[in-house]
């Protein structure tokens, strides 16, 4: 594409709250169930009914705006959003409109060149879901599911701060991470419980005004927003070097053509007639309120990141990895909390070793068939020198694969050498049969030192403890 | 004797059923075959279910045979105004939308209701979505005046108000937005109570204006409306509006006297279009709460001009997002065969509203929409504010605000519906003590050209121990109380 066109992204994230019954009703909320069964008067919107606030929902939107550095009003207020469409029952959705609960913070995301970029975050607000319509083309058939309907949601919109699909996908990661850190979110793309709506524009670098917005709908998952803003930058550019207007649409992404379809005009859009909904009172929030909230929060990603670095000395690189999901970042921890393992040593086995196996095996950590505990166990055998490396990979390689129990690996291998008179014999042997290396090294190529060493670990099936072998070959090649 | 138990008060009645005088079965049967009797004439009801009423009778029999606690309400009958949802019966607030429409939910009220031992006995006529004052904007027909049958019997509650007044209920619950209760009791010379804003719960009260819609009784005396409103009134979950003040026992002192009470005769609400007969009959209930001790003192409502405008503009913006969910999708009228879905949306609506509903439909979607709302409703709210700010300095000064509930008796049938500006400058006098959220109550006070006229007081929030307490004092001194209609 031209370079001449800077892209200027902004994302609406709407998240669904994990909240055991739905924001308006006692109903529960829950995915996964048979059509219509989680309904009851308020979600089917019967006349008559009235709306009555999820204290739990209000804690974990106002956690979200924590976590994202907003600042918190004490006084919210909900609107109502009109439109018809079958899968809305009220004919329309709460909402909040000029009085968001959390408005003004930020994320700060990694880029590519090593740089982090601050994104802001415009508000976070909260509202309903609606149900869904699913449309039946054989039968001529619309049918209507409202166990969705009702269930909380917050939208999180960010600033137009974006500046390529790659941000856009990091901003959308880091969000997604801190959502399930806090613990809020199941964060499922596919299954719709964490949605994103893309803006785009494209402006000639150093121009000052954006360009003519367009926004993408539609698009459920990392790899989709990627593409399809990768498209649609396309599209503009194409668009604008061809001498034609962008116009304000709403597009949708069609990820069997891989590419993005009109589905509105501006002049299409809906008037949503906003107004404060009559039936809630202005969401008030306490100091005190607020201030148990914050004492409440988690550790987040970034925190622990640098918890990592700082206490741990770990690399940027392995503390990003290692808190890249909340459940990795347990595991780590899990595996420090039992047997004290050393948090480099167990840094690197979980990396490596831990996340090389299950990433053959196309498995996430929450599958992992070794436990913590085992995986601690092992680092123990290998940091009090009962086994080597090279064992300690075997035992885990037993573990991971046959579900076996470290200690009795390590006691049926044999254990480690680490009689200092059986080695000697072993390299009082090996010096007799090779004088050609032994006047070699003596003569200065000390680097031969490994050939005796290895001679050893061959001779001992790699159960001689490396570093007494060591010790000791240096002191009898230099008698 | 059983005729006259029929004009004898709630509170009697439920006195004879616990001492077994008589059986709530026997008394239920009284009154519906009263409702069989006189109905055909005046239709207050648009259903009168009387296999369930006699089987809930039956239960309170039961329940004193055996010695239980029966509630305070024990076997007297109650008719509901069809606003207000009624589980397993058909509810339908007078229009064609929801025809055949049966709610699996009891409104708060009603459940209230059936605690206290009373019995549901049926469902009463009104405007349609609760908008008119005279009750002909029913899908279902119109309600006639108990004093007059050519007359109406004002509304939008006035199936309610007919069935107290001709002594089919001794008591019945209706809605009011903008003196809904207050207007038809006026106009049919019984109690209407509106209640303060969020001290009856509105969970099942079918919204038409969420900030403005009350439920409360109709009854033939004060002290039955006292004893209703201590069985309605109180905090509720489900209504995140409803106030979580205790609520008084109204029964208690309710006979103590208006000596020292400042009463504020506004000089606003001495309207020009104010008929001369109800001038001096409202110029009579004040002279007597004056003989009754009360201190009368001259008040002024500034903003009163407004008050209808600014009404019209909260009202029907809040009733055309309250009736958007009467879509046909999951319930009530759907038009036939619908071309696709913008086909069935526009013609269930416009099949299954009145006129009445869809003009005020279309002025709230007006006002609401986008380059009008600074203008229209939020301007609205600021004036709203002022007028409560009215109240609040008159309340400084007074404990209670006598006026009249409406400068006319009942009008003749068809008399107004041609003129709808006209019918809603009929509500002047009412709407102002919605905007305001205040109590407001209307009691009969005389009679103009053999019509009766009734007295409104108002009270500050929460102030409805004093209202009824004055409201008890005027009804002690008026003369033609047991005056009967029908």
């Amino acid at each position: 594409m031209k370079t001449a066109y800077e892209t200027i992204i902004g994302l609406e994230v709407h998240a669904q709250l994990k909240t055991q019954s739905k924001v308006f009703s006692m109903c529960p909320a829950k995915a996964n169930e048979l059509p219509n069964t989680l309904t009851d008067v308020v979600t089917l919107g019967l006349p008559g009914v009235l709306p009555v606030l999820n204290a739990q929902a209000v804690r974990f939107a106002v956690m979200m705006g924590l976590a994202t550095h907003c600042s918190i009003r004490k006084v919210s207020r909900f609107a109502r959003k009109h439109y018809f469409y079958p899968d809305l029952p009220k004919g329309y959705q709460i909402s909040q409109y000029d009085e968001p609960l959390c408005e003004h913070g930020w994320i700060d995301i990694d880029l590519e060149s090593g740089e982090t970029k601050r994104v802001g975050i415009t508000r976070i607000h909260m509202e309903e879901d609606a149900g869904k319509t699913i449309h039946d083309a054989d039968r001529n058939e619309s049918r209507v599911d409202f166990n969705r309907a009702g269930v909380p949601l917050i939208e999180i919109v960010s600033g137009p701060d974006m500046r390529s699909p790659d941000e856009a996908v990091a901003y959308l990661k880091v969000l997604h991470n801190i959502l399930r850190y806090l613990d809020i979110c199941d964060g499922n793309m596919e299954e719709g419980n964490f949605r994103c709506d893309a803006n785009i524009s494209l402006r000639l670098h150093g121009q000052e005004r954006f360009g003519t917005k367009v926004e993408i709908k539609n698009i459920n998952s990392f790899r989709y927003v990627h593409k399809a803003l990768v498209y649609e930058q396309q599209r503009q550019a194409q668009f604008l070097d061809d001498g034609k207007t962008i116009v304000q649409e709403t597009r949708l992404w069609n990820s069997e053509v891989n590419r993005t379809e009109s589905m509105r005009s501006k002049e299409d859009a809906h008037d949503y007639r906003y107004f404060p909904d009559p039936d809630l009172l202005p969401l008030v929030l306490t100091d005190e309120t607020l201030q148990a909230i914050a004492s409440e929060l988690p550790e987040l990603p970034d925190d622990k990141r640098r918890r990592f670095v700082r206490d741990f000395h770990l690399s940027e690189y392995d503390s990003a990895v290692l808190t890249s999901t909340p459940e990795l970042s347990r595991y780590y921890d899990a595996v420090l909390a039992s047997w004290g393992a050393d948090p480099k040593l167990a840094a690197n086995w979980v990396s490596t070793e831990l996340l090389g196996a299950l990433a053959k095996d196309g498995k996430p950590i929450e599958k992992t068939p070794v436990s913590p505990e085992n995986l601690a166990r092992i680092l123990h055998h290998l940091s009090s020198g009962s086994i080597s490396g090279k064992m300690a990979k075997e035992v885990f390689e037993k573990v991971y694969n046959e579900g076996a129990d470290p200690d009795s690996v390590v006691s049926t291998m044999g254990g480690q050498v680490s009689d200092p008179e059986a080695l000697l014999a072993i390299l009082r042997d090996i010096i007799a049969n090779n004088p050609a290396q032994v006047e070699k090294y003596r003569a200065g190529k000390t680097q031969l030192l490994g050939f005796f060493v290895g001679q050893v670990m061959q001779r001992t099936k790699g159960k001689a403890n490396p570093t007494l072998t060591n010790e000791l070959a240096i002191a009898e090649l230099n008698r | 004797m059983s005729d006259d138990l029929l004009f004898e008060s709630a509170l009697s009645l439920r006195e004879r059923v616990v001492s077994k005088q008589i059986s709530a079965s026997e008394l239920t049967g009284l009154f519906l075959d009263r409702i069989a009797k006189t109905d055909a004439t005046y239709r207050a009801f648009l259903l009168v279910d009387r296999d369930s009423a006699l089987a809930q009778a039956r239960a309170i029999d039961g329940a004193i045979v055996r010695g239980d606690d029966v509630g305070p309400l024990a076997g007297v009958p109650v008719a509901i105004k069809d606003q207000i949802v009624t589980r397993g019966l058909r509810t339908t607030c007078a229009s064609r939308m929801l025809e055949g429409f049966v709610p699996p939910y009891d409104a708060t009220v009603v459940d209230r209701l059936r605690r206290a031992g009373a019995i549901i006995i049926g469902k009463t006529n009104q405007d349609e979505f609760a908008m008119g004052s005279s009750t002909e904007n029913s899908a279902y027909g119109p309600t006639r005046n108990p004093w007059d049958p050519n007359r109406v019997p004002g509304g939008s509650s006035g199936g309610s108000a007919v069935a107290v007044a001709l002594r089919q209920v001794p008591l019945a619950l209706g809605t009011d937005t903008g003196g809904s209760i207050r207007q038809p009791a006026s106009l049919c010379g019984v109690v209407g109570l509106k209640p303060t804003y969020g001290r009856v719960s509105r969970f099942g009260a079918v919204a038409f204006a969420s900030s403005l819609d009350q439920i409360g009784p109709f009854a033939n005396t004060v002290p039955d409306t006292a004893a209703i409103m201590n069985v309605i009134a109180g905090h509720d979950p489900n209504d995140s509006t409803c106030v979580p003040a205790a609520v008084p026992d109204y029964l208690s002192g309710l006979d103590g006297g208006i000596a020292g009470i400042k009463v504020g005769v506004p000089r606003e609400y001495f309207v020009p279009g104010m008929t001369a007969g109800v001038e001096s009959a409202i110029q009579a209930g004040i002279d007597r709460l004056r003989a009754a001790g009360a201190e009368l003192v001259e008040i002024s409502l500034p903003h009163t001009d407004y008050c209808v405008a600014t009404y019209y503009i909260i009202a029907t913006a809040e009733a055309s997002s309250n009736l958007a969910r009467y879509d046909g999708v999951r319930y009530g009228y759907r038009a036939k065969e619908p071309k696709d879905l913008y086909d069935m949306y526009s013609r269930s609506r416009d099949e299954g509203f009145g006129s009445e509903v869809k003009r005020r439909i279309m002025l709230g979607t007006y006002v609401l929409s986008s380059g009008y709302y600074d203008a229209y409703y939020r301007k609205a709210q600021q004036v709203r504010t002022l007028i409560r700010q009215d109240f609040d300095a008159a309340f400084q000064k007074v404990d209670v605000i006598a006026c009249p509930v409406s400068p006319v008796t009942a009008f003749k049938l068809g008399e107004m519906v041609e003129d709808p500006l006209q019918m809603y400058l009929m509500d002047i006098l009412t709407i102002s003590c919605n905007l305001a959220g205040l109590p407001g109550i209307s009691v009969p006070c005389g009679f103009s050209d053999n019509l009766p006229v009734g007295l409104q007081l108002l009270a500050k929030p929460l102030g409805e121990t004093v209202l009824l307490r004055t409201a008890r004092a005027h009804e002690m001194a008026y003369p033609d109380s047991a005056r009967r209609a029908g």
